[in-house]
């Protein structure tokens, strides 16, 4: 199993205060990773040093063989690297259709992007119906759903979640897990951000526990649901 | 001769719209009231003026030299002054305060190289000829300036709407932190937006200096503050609320010049526009003032 994305020694900075503070993982190609750790832990922070939104204070991240540490952040998702950013980053003012066209900004293969879009909006039915909708008028589990086929529209290698669950009713959340279990078996690589430990270390092959910028545990999905230190600081003991 | 005030007024307007389009862009876009708009729009006059006079360019290519040169220094405006303050993240009135600098800057270059009197285009580069329908005397060269305004316009309302370039734009008037994480390079539309709305400011200059054949370092002024005022009226950053804000400044001030003072109109004009933003403060098609990170 191939290693796709390597982070070395991340640490990120708002002013003086490190909000991340030396953090190590890796990502193994065509697998789920969850990184998980209760409010303020340093999720976002990470996730917005790898797409290049925040200039890391040291560190290096390496994807594909490649140093991607300083890169703008419209190259990282040239590279393949797109996230879908905490709170249903999609964009209000503007239709589902036209918010998943511009997921393809990136690309220029015309015959490649629509046969994307069909993928999307097998995967997401509602999104088709709605397509002439403004963005803002979808409901929150609707617009997590258009703010992940936006990401696959760019045709990812590497999909960064933020808290995809956040603030959604259970039975959406299922639905979302669903087909993100679903990507991932058609071969999408996933790194899954969650406050919702129990969901996200089901479905994930490896995780990382964050606590206040660093990490403190790292193991297989399956190993971390049955740690007791899990369970006890996560899974309300 | 109500026709033709209002032929006049829809001249004007258009313009003003014209003007306000480029300011209301990068509002828009970049979140900054660039108060160097006005000065832009004389340096557009001023660039035709020379190429016609120095250089006997046709008046085509003068508006199109007018155009590249004042989108020239929109872009370096916004590359030498607005991208460092973005990079600090410098409070908004700052840049504000740097553009009105920039104007500065401009005027006292227009007086410095062509001195503070009217300056005015040759008679022969006019486009001639006027007809008659009904009352109402049409000049060709009001023709010309209502038909390239709206032509402009056209452009950039379907350049908006319809290509990635103008979804990308919407993007980041909304929130340039989702828009780089899309892949746009938020910087360099940027400065696309800073050339393309200069460069609207700039063809407008000619367009008033044709209209009036009247060009002074100091026209840049009364026109940054109808443009402000017309931006203010249509909603900040609104492409629609600009165009309908513009052509209603330019009927309200054609038609109280001629109907209620000739010396007052522009009190008028801007008193009416006070009233409607007593009706509604955020202007015709506002919408809330704030956008995401
Ligand atoms: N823009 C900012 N400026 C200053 N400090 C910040 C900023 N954003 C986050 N922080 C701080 O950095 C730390 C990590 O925040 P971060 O948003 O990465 O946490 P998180 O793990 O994503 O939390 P949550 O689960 O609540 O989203 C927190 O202490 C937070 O207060
Ligand atoms: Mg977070």
């Amino acid at each position: 199993m191939s290693v796709l994305l390597r982070v070395h020694d991340l640490a990120v900075a708002y002013g003086h205060i490190e909000a991340v503070k030396g953090i190590n993982f890796h990502l193994n190609e065509g697998e789920i990773t969850a990184l998980v750790g209760a409010n303020g832990a340093g999720k976002s922070t990470s996730l917005l040093a790898l797409s290049g939104l925040l200039k890391p204070a040291r560190g290096k991240i390496e994807f594909a063989g490649e140093d991607i540490t300083r890169l703008a952040p419209n190259k990282i998702v040239q590279r393949g690297v797109v996230q879908v950013a905490e709170g249903r980053a999609i964009l209000t003012t503007l239709t589902v259709a036209e918010n998943l066209i511009l997921g393809a900004y990136t690309r220029s293969d015309k015959a490649g992007i629509a046969e994307s879009l069909d993928e999307v909006y097998q995967l997401f039915p509602r999104l088709k119906e709605r397509a002439d909708q403004f963005a803002g008028n979808l409901s929150g589990g609707e617009q997590q759903m258009l703010a992940i086929g936006r990401a696959l529209m760019a045709k990812p290698r590497l999909l960064l979640l933020d808290e995809p669950s956040m603030g959604l009713a259970p039975i959406v959340v299922q639905e979302i897990f669903r087909i993100l279990v679903e990507i991932n078996r058609r071969g999408l690589t996933i790194l899954l951000v969650e406050q919702n430990v129990r969901q996200a270390l089901k479905i994930a092959a490896h995780g990382y526990v964050i606590e206040t910028g660093k990490i403190v545990l790292a193991d297989s999905g399956a190993n971390l649901l049955a740690n007791p230190k899990v369970e006890e600081a996560y899974l309300g003991g | 001769m109500l026709e033709q005030q209002l032929l006049n007024a829809l001249t004007l307007g258009s313009v003003y719209a014209l003007f306000a389009l480029g300011f209301t862009l990068v509002f828009g876009v970049l979140a900054v009231i660039n108060l160097s708009h006005g000065a832009v729009f004389m340096v557009g006059s001023y660039v035709a003026l020379a190429l016609i006079t120095h250089l006997q360019a046709s008046l085509w290519v003068a508006m199109l030299g007018a155009m590249l040169a004042s989108g020239i220094v929109g872009l370096l405006v916004d590359m030498l002054i607005l991208k460092p303050l973005r990079a600090r993240n410098a409070p908004h009135l700052i840049p504000m305060i740097a553009t009105i600098g920039v104007g500065i800057m401009l005027t006292s270059a227009a007086q410095g190289l062509f001195g503070a009197e009217v300056l005015r285009f040759p008679e022969e580069t006019l486009p001639a000829g006027e007809f008659v329908i009904g009352d109402v005397h049409v000049r060709a060269l009001e023709i010309a300036i209502v038909a390239i305004a709206f032509l402009l316009m056209a452009v950039l309302f379907v350049a908006l709407k319809r290509t990635q370039l103008g979804r990308a734009l919407r993007a980041i008037a909304e929130s340039p932190k989702a828009a780089w994480l899309l892949g746009i390079n938020v910087e360099g539309l940027f400065h696309i937006t800073s050339f393309a709305a200069a460069a609207l400011g700039g063809i407008a200059g000619v367009l008033i200096g044709l209209n009036f054949n009247a060009i002074t370092p100091f026209m840049g002024q009364p026109m940054l503050h109808k443009g402000i005022a017309v931006i203010i009226l249509g909603g900040m950053g609104d492409i629609r609320g600009a165009l309908i804000g513009g052509l209603f400044l330019g009927f309200a001030e054609v038609i109280s010049k001629a109907y209620l003072s000739s010396q007052m109109g522009d009190a008028v004009a801007f008193g009416l526009l006070f009233l409607i933003l007593l009706v509604r403060p955020s202007g015709l098609f506002g919408r809330k003032l704030e956008r995401k990170a």
